[in-house]
């Protein structure tokens, strides 16, 4: 209970990285921070902390930079950053799962504050993305980014494929991936999955994905006329 | 002669000049058709190559931001290689668009199996919330996607067919028209159905109704028309049966009979064409009458 009491606290400040544990603690009532659950954390949090121009009171505006959670399995680091930064009551992590919670194990947008996809069934966030900057670039909203975060197994399903090689012959430069390597992939992906983005077009960087500040120059990079793939590589899933 | 795609393509032009909220998503088939729009409106006629799944999700991206998606293909590739994305990426993700396919049930024989997708509807009718529309005439062709665009954020498919009716006839979305009366069972022709069962049923004491707009189904329509029993026989472009179970709930309160004339299941590994396929299937003249007055005793 010390750690719900600590969040009370908290509710309403600004929440800080060294409080995410706290924050996924409560989905999980228990202490787990294995990598396969926070693979994602470092990443979710140098995006929304420094990187997206998206905040609760902005989840509606029409140019808001996108972020679309593809890789819906394990959501808990995903929640917890959204629940530091304000779309979601902190006191709402205690239902996860639950029958009426908004927050399943998998994400549903139309369920959650701030959540730009529903997903879970892998390889459809980056096809979405596309279809995100191209309705961005119709409507003449050149600034908004769009961000889609995808995994290195998730990466073998061939939608992605589809939506990797049209976005870099269309140039789509407001696009943009970031792909969480933890080495998950049953076959790999033999010279590094930067190496597929780099054949179609994109701009790419690999860097270590608990560096924040790495991670934060990845993101950053400019990639004029190109659409830009960070892969953030973190320590292996079954290590 | 003009078929519905051509209708297809001169009407899409046309509504993306006047509406700036429409985008079209090709897979490259009809691509060529679209050359000149493309030019007028480049950022809103995308065509993604042949990448079917991405042409759902990019048609569900295009509409989370607010715009309404026109996506085709031909049916097979449209909604039964890509389900999942029809699924996931519109209706799961709270957004509509507008596919339209081509080629239907057996437009191509001599194409064989692979450009074959009987299945369409059915499939769409495991999904909520989705209109479907098949016409039997490109004028009607026309109202139905004129209509489905200009609907909100709807889900609508449209589908398209080189088989059609000598005439259109005045749809509107959603209502089924009565086009011949009589005292006994009601006989509902579906898009192109509508001449072979008009010619099928000559001299019967039937009521045929005809039916651009299948879902929406129109319930109160059915009942309206039926004679002193409630015997109903469904002919449909695709899937035997495909709406049985609307025919069912609409009267489900009655004893009633249900005969679904279409598609069979079975493969026909034949090749040669449309009059050849529908005789096959026994959706033709003679087949319908044989079987529409078997049911009726």
């Amino acid at each position: 209970m010390t750690t719900a009491t600590h969040t009370e606290r908290r509710s309403g400040a600004q929440y800080g990285f060294s409080d995410l544990p706290d924050l996924l603690s409560l989905m999980t009532g228990a202490e787990k921070h294995g990598p396969a659950a926070t693979s994602t954390l470092d990443v979710l949090w140098v995006l929304y902390d420094r990187v997206l121009r998206v905040s609760p009171e902005t989840v509606g505006a029409a140019d808001r930079d996108r972020f679309l959670l593809s890789k819906g399995h394990g959501p808990m680091a995903y929640y917890a950053v959204l629940a530091a930064k304000g779309f979601l009551a902190p006191e709402l992590l205690a239902s996860f799962g639950g029958y009426d919670s908004p927050l399943g194990h998998h994400p549903d947008r139309l369920l959650v504050p701030g959540a730009e996809i529903g997903s879970g069934s892998l390889g459809h966030g980056l096809p979405l993305a596309v279809g995100t900057a191209l309705g961005l670039r119709a409507q003449a909203l050149p600034d908004p980014a769009v961000w889609v975060l995808i995994g290195d197994a998730e990466f073998d399903e061939g939608s992605n494929h589809e939506a990797v090689a049209f976005a870099g012959a269309a140039g789509l430069e407001r696009l943009h991936v970031v792909a969480i390597d933890n080495s998950s992939a049953t076959h790999g992906w033999r010279g590094g999955i930067a190496a597929r983005f780099e054949a179609e077009g994109w701009s790419t960087e690999t860097v270590d994905g608990r560096d924040h500040e790495a991670l934060y120059r990845a993101f950053t990079a400019p990639h004029p006329g190109r659409p830009h793939a960070v892969v953030a590589r973190v320590e292996p899933k079954n290590s | 002669m003009e078929t519905m795609r051509d209708r297809f393509i001169d009407v899409t032009g046309e509504l993306l000049d006047s509406d700036p909220r429409l985008a079209v998503v090709l897979a490259d088939i009809s691509a060529a058709g679209f050359v000149a729009a493309a030019e007028r409106h480049p950022d809103r006629v995308v065509n993604v190559g042949i990448r079917e799944q991405l042409l759902i999700g990019a048609a569900g991206g295009l509409a989370l931001t607010g715009m309404r998606p026109i996506a085709h293909t031909f049916a097979s590739f449209l909604i039964e290689r890509p389900f999942e994305q029809v699924k996931l990426d519109l209706g799961h993700q709270g957004v509509g668009a507008v596919l339209v396919s081509a080629s239907g049930s057996y437009d191509w024989p001599a194409g064989g199996r692979t450009h074959m997708a009987p299945g369409d509807v059915a499939l769409l009718d495991t999904l909520p919330g989705w209109s479907v529309h098949v016409p039997g005439h490109p004028d009607e062709a026309e109202t139905l996607l004129r209509h489905a665009a200009a609907d909100g954020d709807s889900l609508q498919y449209v589908r398209l067919s080189v088989h059609g009716n000598g005439t259109a006839r005045p749809v509107r979305p959603g209502r089924f028209l009565t086009v011949r009366r009589g005292s006994g069972a009601v006989v509902l022709a579906v898009g192109p159905m509508l001449d072979a069962v008009l010619a099928a049923t000559e001299g019967l004491d039937v009521t045929v109704l005809y039916a651009a707009t299948v879902r929406p189904f129109d319930a109160a329509g059915l009942r309206a028309a039926l004679g002193g029993r409630a015997d109903v026989v469904l002919v449909e472009p695709y899937l035997a049966g495909t709406s049985a179970n609307e025919a069912h709930a609409a009267l489900a309160d009655l004893p009633h009979r249900v005969l679904g004339l279409g598609v069979p299941r079975e493969e026909h590994r034949h090749y040669g064409s449309i009059p050849e396929h529908l005789a096959a299937y026994g959706l033709d003249e003679a087949g319908l009458r044989a079987r529409i007055t078997g049911f009726l005793g």
